[in-house]
This record gives C-alpha cells, structure tokens and sequence, in this order.
C-alpha cells in the first residue's frame, strides 16, 4: 500500500514562484502523469514529491504521514531521471545493486534481487557491460531497473522517454505499462507529451504555471476539458477555438442551443464533418496535409479565425476553394469568457 | 622501424623547406635542452680525478690500472716512447714513484727493471670506465637511504592528503549551495596571488609554535591544501551532473559515501593531474623544508644536494650522482604521464 497526498504545495526559488498551491492525491496502484508545457513546474514537484527539494509551504504525505522533512533515501520513492543518471563508472550490475548496498542488504541477496530485475526487463546478457556500451533503449531498461531492485513505494519518472527515438518511445511505453500492471505499484510520471499522458495514465494532472489546470482520466480530460488551456493541450491536432460570432454566422441553429455565458466554442478537427453548402462553416482552404487515411485541412473562416480539419483522404479539397464544415452532434465545447467550460 | 618512419616524417609527401626547418629547430631545442642533463648523467660516473681534469671529456674517461708484482696497490699506467722499438714506436709502462719531473716506471711484463722516465715524455693510458662506486657509495658511507625515504615519505604523504584534502573542498564547492560559497572560492582562489616567500615566515611561525620543526610533517601539513588543486578539482567536478547525485541520494547512499563512490571515481582524471603536480612540487621542493628541517636526519635529498657543497671542499663526485637520482622520478613520471600532464596544464592554466 502507498499513497500520496499533496496539501498546497507551494515552491519559491529566490523570488519567482514556481508551483502555486497544488493539491493532489493519488491511490494505492494509480499511474498519475503530470503533463503540461515546459516551465510549468512539473519535474519540480516530482523532485518536491521525491524529496531533492523542499515545498515552500504545504505538505506531502507518503501512506497519509508528512514525508516534508524525512530526506529523500527515506523516503521510499524511486526516481528515473530524464537522462538516466547511470553511474558511468559502474557496470549494469553495481549501478542496480548500488542503492541495495546502500540500504545494507546481504550481498546474494543483492545478486538475487537484481539478477530478477535484470530478467524482467530483459538485461540478463548486460549486467557487466558499462552505460556507454549501452543503447539508449538499454540504458533506460537500466534506470528503471535500478528503481525496481530497492521495491519502493512510489515510482517517479522524469520524462524517461524524451531522449529515445521515437520508434522505442512507443515500445517503451507499452512495456512501461506492462510493468505497471505487473508491480501494481503507485506511479507518478512527469512528460510534455500529452500522447504519452493519454497512452500511460489512469489519471492525469495538466499544469500551467504552476497551478493545476484539470485533474482526470485521460477520457474525461479529452472529452469534458474544463478550460480553453487543457482542450487545448490534450488531443492532436489541437482543438479549434472559434468565437461565438463566427459559429453564429454559420451554424445559427447550433449557436443557440449553446448555454448562457458562452464566449467561444471549441471544436476537435476530427470531430468536423462535412456539410451541405450553405449549412455550416465555410472554410477557406489554405494548406491541405495528406495523412493516409484522412488529410488535414487548415484554413480560415470568415473573420480571419483559423481552423483545423480532419477529413476523408478522398476527399480532399483543392487549395484555395471553400470546405463547408459542421460538427459532429455533442461535440462541441462551450468555454466562458474567461476559458472555463460553461 | 616505427622510429624511423617517426623521425623522418613530413609535413606534406615531398620533404618542404618549412620540414628542413623544424628538424633543424627541433635539433637545436634538443641539443641545448638534453646536453646538459646528459652531461651531468656522463659526469655523475666519472672519479674525482676525471672531474677534475682540464680540458673536461664528455665521456667518462679514468686512467687505466694495472697490478704489478711486488707492489701492493695497482700502478698507474703510461704510454712512453720505446727507443728500442724505432721512432714512433711507444711501450706502456706502470708508474711506480714520482719525484718532481722524473717518475720511476716499470714494465708490468718485468717488474724487477725499472726505468727513469721524464713526466712530459709520457702519456696516460685512458680507458672508459663507469664508476658505479659514486652510487654505490652514497648508500654505503651516506645517510643517504634516509634522504630518500624522508623525500620518498613526504612526496607520497603529502599527495596522498593533498587529493583528499583538495578534493573534498572541492566537492563541496561545486556541488553544495550554501551562503558563501562564491566569497569561500573566491578567498581560496586569492591566495593563488600571494607569493609563497611572502608566506614563508608566517608558516615558519605556526610550524615552530605547534612543535612540528624537524619533523617531516612539518613539511607535510603546511603543503597539503593548495588552491590549484582545488580550483582545478572544483572545475572538473561542476561537469558531473547533478543528476547524478540525485540518483545517488535516491539509492540511499549517505553523502560521504556519494563523495566517495560517486565523485571521487568520476573525477579520476583530474585527480591524477593534480598527483602528478602534487609529486612535482613536493619532490621538489626546496624551501619549506630548509626553513623546517634543521637536522641532518630528517633531510631531504634537495637538502641533503644543498648539504654536500662544503664551503671548501665539495666532493662532486657524489654530488652528481645524487643529482641523478633526484632527477629520476621526475623524469619517469613526465615520460610516462606527459599527456595527463599537458591537458591538466591545458585544463587549469598553472605548472
């Protein structure tokens, strides 16, 4: 059992802050992704969390007990680093057994705890080479390795996969999430891509400036965001932002079915069909992008309001000529004048 | 054949007047850099009579010897003109006595005629000979085993606590933020300005006041925290990557054992840099130890160099040899750590 709770955690470096009052609880097991733009202080409350720094005001609780002054060794948390920080002196072997010798844990007891790890993440044949005789996708089985072999509480991950190409990104996420399944333990991971967000987490947490922005499932947060920011974030291509005026000037009839207080509506390019003439959006094409299944049309409509849409690859219009564009029923996010969902 | 193609190496395929150039500056560099260390190893095997004979040979040259029946010590020996023989023919002869321009020889091969010789009409008989005795001796008759430990014992003493010393400084330096650590850097860095002669009395002082006078930590202890060594270890430990450390502090690992497993490793390579110029210095060091050591067994073998130039009489001889095997170790470890030593050069703008 290990959960985490984060009271108001507030951090100050000199005289900017950098994290502004987070709260946060994850349950037993949880794979909790913190994503968000660069700079929105989500490595610096994974380092909060693993204790290598300190909150400026505000609690964290490991199993509900305040871990704010218990130092980082005894903390119980194990960290992945972005860029692995494998001792480059040591072998594979004495980087995982570093932590265990640490901890004065009996040497074939050692050899016994790695040796496991190094079979489930598939190192048997390199426990006595050194990092740099390592690819990348090695080097980081390594780190994570390294943070198995001690069976800690809670696993942090600091953007892990950012420095792999983008080929074993995909294949180390999926074992990412075979390995939370198989350890059933509570994760938390920092990225800013929002697909790895999607693709690892049970819930994620979207930050900006140093304030959260939305915590849910990856569904909810695709489907329900709760402001112009996170419907922005989350999803590829980016959610479309057009003012009520320019949706009143096409689609009459869906703009006023829309709740009071609406200021703009965001519309998903995938959830943009294409209309009858005169009975929806009119886009002018710009730039058309060939995808394979379906291409990307980028435009404007009438007032200059730019415009993305996903649509069948046969499809395709001719640049320069005019798209005629309606959402799919339900699809449609209203946000208030100050981006909140209405 | 390596050697070869190393020596007459080019800059382009065909030999350029620019390739002429440089061998003969490289000719003359080595020439007037090597000769006079060669020399002194030439020398240093040379007896007292050879040094002291003019016009001085390069070679060491002794007068050759050989035993006599009747004659308790081996007789000198000369080439003399052999009115027998014809002219320009010559015999060598032992010289038995000497009184003022005659000399009193004799033929090894009949020792029982001897012959009455003018000094000019004769030459002596010159063989190369290496006299090892000047080695041999300085273990023999000298304290000089005891220099060479005193020396031996704070070279590797004082390298020993400099890289832990100095390394330790620097860890904390580069790695920890605490108020003052830019004015602490910079006051260590400060002391880099001051003159060691400036400090000399001072540290002369403290030395005598804490009762370390004559003794060889008194040469020890006042060396072992250098600022080149720590503004040279500090550089090189601001590259390792903090990260690491944090991965260290995650696995448990306690601070010391973070310096210890982590830094110090890491840091190796401008850990031997800082040994190599820990040896240098110290085993060459001069004037610390004259103002500290007194006594003549406790010595170093700078002191003990210094020591053998009797205000009449110094007995060259010796003193050569002991000069040669001062210069060894330095030696050795610049033919063998050149590279270390250039990119440590390089690397921290000192010598």
């Amino acid at each position: 059992m290990a959960t985490l709770e984060l009271r108001s955690i507030v951090k100050t470096f000199d005289r900017t802050t950098v994290i502004r009052g987070v709260d946060l609880q994850a349950a037993h097991g949880d794979f909790v992704v913190l994503v968000g733009p660069s700079g929105c202080g989500k490595s610096t409350l994974l380092r909060i969390i693993a204790g290598l720094e300190s909150a400026s005001t505000g609690e964290v609780l490991i199993d509900g007990q305040r871990v704010n002054e218990v130092g980082a060794a005894d903390r119980g948390c194990a960290m992945v680093f972005q860029s692995y920080a494998l001792y480059p002196h040591m072998t594979v072997y004495a980087n995982m057994a570093f932590g265990l010798e640490n901890a004065g844990v009996d040497k074939r007891e050692i050899r016994r705890l790695v040796d496991a790890a190094a079979q489930m993440l598939r190192l048997d044949g390199l426990l006595e080479r050194k990092p740099t005789q390592l690819s990348g996708g090695q080097r980081q089985r390594v780190a994570i390795g390294r943070a198995i072999v001690r069976d800690p509480k809670i696993f942090l991950f600091d953007e892990p996969l950012s420095n792999l190409d983008a080929e074993l990104r995909v294949s180390m996420r999926a074992e990412l999430r075979e390995l939370h399944r198989r350890l059933g333990a509570t994760m938390v991971y920092v990225t800013h891509d929002q697909v790895e967000a999607m693709t690892l987490a049970d819930r994620i947490v979207v930050l900006r400036d140093g304030c959260i922005e939305q915590t849910g499932t990856p569904r909810e947060l695709y489907e329900r965001p709760a402001n112009t920011f996170v419907a922005g974030f989350i999803g590829s291509p980016r959610m479309n932002f057009v003012p009520l005026a320019a949706l009143r000037a096409g689609l009459p009839g869906l703009a006023q079915g829309l709740p009071v207080g609406t200021h703009e509506v965001g519309l998903r390019p995938e959830h943009l069909r294409p209309a009858p003439a005169g009975q929806g959006l009119a886009l002018t094409v710009q730039a058309t992008e060939y995808l394979g299944a379906q291409g990307l049309v980028r435009g404007t409509l009438a007032g200059g309001v730019r415009l993305e849409a996903l649509v069948d690859a046969q499809a395709l219009p001719s640049e320069g000529g005019t798209l005629w564009l309606a959402p799919e029923t339900g699809q449609v996010h209203a946000f208030g004048a100050d981006g909140a969902r209405v | 054949m390596n050697v070869l193609a190393f020596l007459t190496r080019t800059r382009g395929r065909r030999l350029d007047w620019t390739d002429a150039l440089t061998y003969v500056y490289l000719v003359v560099g080595l020439f007037t850099m090597f000769a006079p260390v060669a020399w002194l190893v030439m020398s240093s095997f040379k007896t007292e009579a050879a040094l002291a004979q003019f016009p001085p040979t390069f070679l060491p040259y002794t007068q050759k010897t050989v035993a006599v029946p009747g004659h308790d010590k081996p007789l000198p020996l000369f080439r003399v003109a052999d009115p027998a023989g014809g002219p320009g023919a010559t015999r060598e002869l032992a010289q038995v006595s000497r009184i003022g321009i005659m000399a009193t020889m004799v033929d090894p091969a009949s020792p029982q005629q001897t012959v009455q010789v003018n000094i000019r009409e004769r030459q002596p008989v010159q063989e190369i000979r290496f006299e090892a005795s000047n080695y041999t001796d300085l273990f023999g008759k000298f304290t000089f085993g005891r220099y060479l430990w005193n020396s031996t014992f704070i070279t590797v003493v004082a390298t020993a606590l400099t890289l832990l010393v100095n390394s330790m400084a620097a860890f904390a330096l580069s790695k920890y933020r605490f108020p003052g650590r830019n004015a602490v850097f910079l006051l260590i860095i400060a002391t880099l300005m001051i003159p060691p002669t400036i400090s000399l009395v001072p540290v002369f002082l403290v030395i005598n006041s804490v009762g370390l006078l004559n003794s060889l930590w008194g040469v020890i202890l006042p060396a072992i925290a250098t600022p080149t060594g720590v503004f040279l270890l500090r550089q090189y430990m601001l590259t390792i990557p903090d990260e690491l450390l944090e991965a260290a502090r995650m696995d448990h690992a306690s601070e010391w054992r973070i310096y210890w497993r982590i830094i110090l490793p890491l840091s190796a390579p401008a850990l031997a840099v800082l040994a190599i110029f820990s040896v240098m210095w110290r085993w060459n060091d001069f004037l610390l130890p004259l103002i500290v050591l007194s006594k003549s067994e406790v010595f170093t073998l700078q002191l003990a160099l210094n020591s053998f130039q009797g205000e009449l009489n110094t007995q060259w001889h010796y003193l050569l040899a002991m000069t040669v095997i001062t210069l060894l170790p330095v030696t050795l470890v610049f033919a063998f750590l050149q590279r270390h030593i250039t990119t440590g050069i390089a690397s921290a703008g000192v010598k």
